[in-house]
């Protein structure tokens, strides 16, 4: 590698030897953008449908689309959300960044990591080729036996469906290993467990939470495949099997995988909110065990999806303690990111603004699920709208908002070129006002009677101006969604340069140039702190003294 | 504050219309509910405005006012002190907050082992509710769809229903938002539920475990009465069907049909279960589980085509002539 000694001479060939490259590369900062950007594709189109179903439900007694169409529009958003866009853009910044932050050359498994992103690329693919098989999955995406049952779902969309987590979940499952192994192995001299960035430490516990949720899901969906195929009956009521099994089984995984979106959120809070605020992360120990304690309880937590099936009223007890118990830590780290903010010089630039919307719009659905983490209330809201209204808080208040953070942030180390701050803003305030809007009134709508997953709904339920309300909030979402890809587009041709280090920041990313030569660091770094960058900005009050 | 006002114009909206809101119960479990929601929301909106208070005073109170190479702030690591505090106070309240929730749930269980004054079972199919009255003389039972009739009770002793809940196909859930909380209907499952009507009235719920196609048109309401008119009305409907003179056409027509494969209709040889009970249909008030209104334009249209009306029904298109849907619906409306 001669090119070892000109870092600078990164030249990109031409286009038409660039394509294959990309194709078949196996550098982590490649993979990484092909999993953002493959993502963004899913965003938009996973956006369109939640739009659709909002027209649908603009009036009542809509015939926009037919309930057929209706049952395909809000599975797949549901699917394509969790598994297609929140997930791998996590794991696209996770694999751009880990190796940068710990100061390694690449990830501990080059070849599985491009394997990982195929098979999720083709996982996503292959779920959507439904369509034009004649119709897409429309079980909802939790696809609740028996209804997925051959005798109830006659078609393949739900062979589809499963046949489409399969294998993008054998990615998923190989990424998690990557992660986990490469941030135990491959860190910088200097660099103990205890000095980690929160969000690489944050990206490990959430490849521990995967290699425990995942097998059971792949469980499941192997047997239901064996059901539909083969004649089994595990979930055939009709013949003996059991209907709450795959709720077990799906929610075992179910409830993990919110944390599974929600822990590298808290690791780009964690990263952002310091270096805007320009303070040290207060009380980093308690971040980083807090983050265990809730990897563990969200292990335990799964029953409370299913207080309405009739288990006995210890069962539901126990869920409902184990549920409440899962808000301290959580609080913990809310907390923990105000006193980080609370005394700073507060830059609120971009990323800055998204983590205080995200610490903002997070809190709301933190709150609503002690809620429903109340038994006799969620008796009354489970599978109103107010579930609707609830994990769209945490989902897109909480991960989605942290995810733009991150793009904000990172976008210069990725390019080397800064997002335009003016269409930043437009974004975050249409985002913001369009998010409340859209997912505020959800909430009324269900304590009012309304139940999710319905393609229809008459005048006199009294429901049409909450629905009206949300409807015009999702189309302000959208237009604030056009600023971003518009930003993303014009800032990347034509941005203004950033410089390597354009947020005066901390960690090990942004030593090295943006973007950064293929083997990140000319020389490895040696790390005596959590702060290696503030150790050289500060050698008169290094951290390491602290710590 | 803004979020506490905009429910308050939710709960005054929805005493409007046909009223679904968990706000306004009309059962004791409903209310007990209601009262647990209002503690939880007072506690959690205290949360609320403490934390996103504390949130944004320091987010603005420490913007930095102009740009500048001013020096960095104090680093400050940590506060064993704080963080113990805020790791303890949350700990007590979901304490405190769980200690409720068990009285509650156990609450939910309370006058389980008085006897109830009326049993029925639901069974739930792909999109509508059937509904038996159980314990009642063999070969007397009551049979109906859709709706639920129960009295209020009697020198106010509000009576206690206790409902058992079955599904025929896959899961749907039971929600009458005035009268409970929601208790699916799992297949290979029996679940039970109980709640009573303190005033007389029609309360509205809908099927809200999705189901299938039209998960949405799987409505049901409930008719609370005093004891007097819920006995007439179980009295009329434990008759077998009446079959007047003038409308024997349709009446043979209906039962040399396939109709019967599917529909009961008792004091006739129609005998199917795999549909609706339709030995007092006019007694209801809407068809297929509430997708429509239950009057002479409707059934037509119900008859010539279900699909019309609530598409990707288990009723097949019958392929009627005009006069034979006439013959037909004149003598369903007959049937009171
Ligand atoms: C444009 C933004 C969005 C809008 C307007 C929107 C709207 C909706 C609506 C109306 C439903 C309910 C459909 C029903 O139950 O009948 C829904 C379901 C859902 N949404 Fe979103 N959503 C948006 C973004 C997101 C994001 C970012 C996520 C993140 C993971 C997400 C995850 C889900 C999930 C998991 C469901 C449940 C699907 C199901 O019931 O199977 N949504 N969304
Ligand atoms: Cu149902």
């Amino acid at each position: 590698m001669a090119v070892l000694d000109h870092p600078a001479e990164n030249v990109s060939p031409p286009v038409a030897q660039r394509a294959p490259s990309w194709a078949t590369t196996l550098d982590h900062k490649q993979i990484g953008i092909l999993y953002i950007i493959t993502s963004l594709i899913f965003m938009a189109v996973g956006g369109l449908e939640a739009l659709i179903i909002r027209a649908q439900l603009w009036v009542p007694d809509s015939h926009l689309v037919g309930p057929d169409m209706f049952n395909q529009l809000f599975t797949m958003h549901g699917t394509t959300m969790v598994f297609f866009v929140v997930m791998p853009m996590l794991f696209g910044f996770g694999n751009y960044l880990i190796p940068l932050m710990i100061g390694a050359r690449d990830m501990a498994f080059p070849r599985l990591n491009a394997f990982s992103y195929w098979m999720f690329a083709f996982g996503g693919t292959l779920t959507y080729l439904s369509f034009l098989a004649g119709g897409a999955p429309n079980v909802g995406w939790f696809a609740y036996a028996p209804l997925t049952e051959y005798a109830f779902s006659r078609d393949h969309s739900t062979d589809y469906w499963i046949l489409g987590l399969m294998v993008s979940g054998i990615g998923t499952t190989a990424t998690a290993v990557n992660l986990v192994t490469t941030i135990l192995v491959m860190r910088a001299p200097g660099m103990s467990l205890a000095r980690v960035p929160l969000f690489v430490w944050m990206m490990m516990f959430d490849g521990v939470l995967l290699i425990f949720a995942l097998p059971p899901f792949t469980a499941a969906a192997i047997m239901l495949l064996l059901d539909r195929g083969l004649g089994a009956h595990f979930f055939d009521t009709q013949a003996g099997g059991s209907a709450l099994l795959w709720q077990h089984l799906f929610w075992f995984f179910g409830h993990p995988e919110v944390y599974i979106m929600a822990l590298p959120a808290f690791g780009i809070i964690s990263e952002v909110v310091p270096v805007f605020s320009r303070k040290v992360i207060f009380g980093y120990e308690s971040v980083a065990a807090a983050t265990v304690v809730i990897g563990v309880i969200s292990m335990g937590v799964w029953a409370h999806h299913m207080f309405t099936v009739g288990m006995s009223d210890a069962l539901d007890a126990i869920f409902s303690g184990a549920s409440f118990l899962i808000a301290v830590p959580t609080g913990i780290k809310m907390f923990n990111w105000i006193a980080t903010i609370y005394g700073g010089k507060i830059r609120m630039q971009s990323p800055m603004l998204f983590a205080v919307g995200f610490l903002a719009m997070f809190l709301i659905g933190g709150l609503t699920g002690i809620m429903l983490a109340a038994v006799p209330i969620d008796w009354q809201v489970s599978d109103s709208y107010f579930v609707v209204g609830h994990f769209h808080y945490v989902l897109f208040g909480g991960s989605l908002f942290a995810i733009m953070a991150a793009y904000y942030f990172w976008f210069p180390k990725m390019t080397g070129r800064l997002l335009s701050e003016r269409l930043a803003r437009w974004h975050f305030w249409l985002m913001l006002a369009g998010f409340n809007l859209t997912f505020f009134p959800m909430h009324i709508a269900g304590l009012l009677g309304m139940p999710r997953r319905i393609y229809t709904y008459s005048a006199d339920r009294g429901w049409t101006i909450w629905n009206q309300l949300s409807t015009v909030g999702a189309m302000l979402l959208a237009v604030s969604f056009l600023f971003f890809f518009w930003n993303l587009f014009v800032s990347w041709r034509r941005g203004e340069s950033s410089g390597d280090d354009p947020w005066d920041a901390w960690t090990l990313e942004w030593a090295t140039t943006s973007p950064p030569a293929h083997y990140n660091f000319e020389e490895i770094p040696i790390v005596r702190s959590r702060r290696p960058l503030w150790d050289l900005k500060h050698p008169e009050d290094p951290d390491w003294e602290h710590e | 504050m803004c979020l506490a006002s905009i429910l308050l114009v939710a709960l005054v909206r929805s005493a409007a219309a046909d009223d679904l809101s968990v706000f306004h119960p009309a059962s004791r479990p409903a209310a007990s509910i209601r009262d647990l929601f209002y503690l939880v929301f007072g506690i959690t909106g205290a949360i609320f405005a403490l934390v996103e208070g504390m949130l944004v005073y320091a987010a603005w109170r420490y913007r930095r006012r102009k740009a500048g190479n001013d020096p960095e702030p104090a680093q400050v690591y940590g506060s064993q002190p704080l963080e113990v505090a805020w790791t303890v106070a949350p700990l007590l309240i979901v304490f405190v907050l769980f200690l409720v929730v068990v009285r509650s749930v156990f609450e939910a269980q309370e006058g389980n082992d008085d006897p109830p004054a009326l049993r029925v079972q639901l069974i739930g199919h792909q999109w509508w509710w059937d509904v038996v009255y159980l314990d009642e003389q063999p070969g007397a039972g009551v049979h109906t769809a859709n709706e639920l009739h129960v009295p209020t009770g009697t020198d106010g002793q509000p009576a206690r229903i206790e409902v058992e809940l079955l599904s025929a196909d896959v899961i749907h859930s039971f929600w009458v938002p005035r009268l409970a909380g929601k208790t699916d209907l799992v297949p290979g499952q029996t679940n039970h539920m109980w709640f009573t009507a303190e005033e007389p009235g029609t309360f509205f719920g809908q099927c809200a475990e999705f189901c299938g196609m039209q998960h949405a048109n799987m409505k049901l309401r409930v008719v609370a009465e005093s004891a007097e008119s819920f006995q007439a009305w179980r009295k009329n409907e434990a008759q077998p069907a009446l079959a007047l003179a003038n409308v024997t056409k349709g009446r043979e027509r209906f039962l040399s049909l396939s109709c019967v494969n599917c529909h009961t209709i008792r004091g006739t040889a129609a005998h199917g279960t795999v549909g609706p009970d339709l030995t007092h249909l006019m007694t209801r008030r809407t068809i297929a589980a509430g997708a429509a209104d239950n009057d002479h334009e409707q059934l037509r249209a119900w008859i010539a085509d279900p699909d019309s009306i609530k598409p990707g029904s288990e009723m097949p298109n019958m392929r009627l002539s005009s006069a034979e849907i006439d013959a037909v619906v004149d003598y369903l409306e007959t049937l009171h």
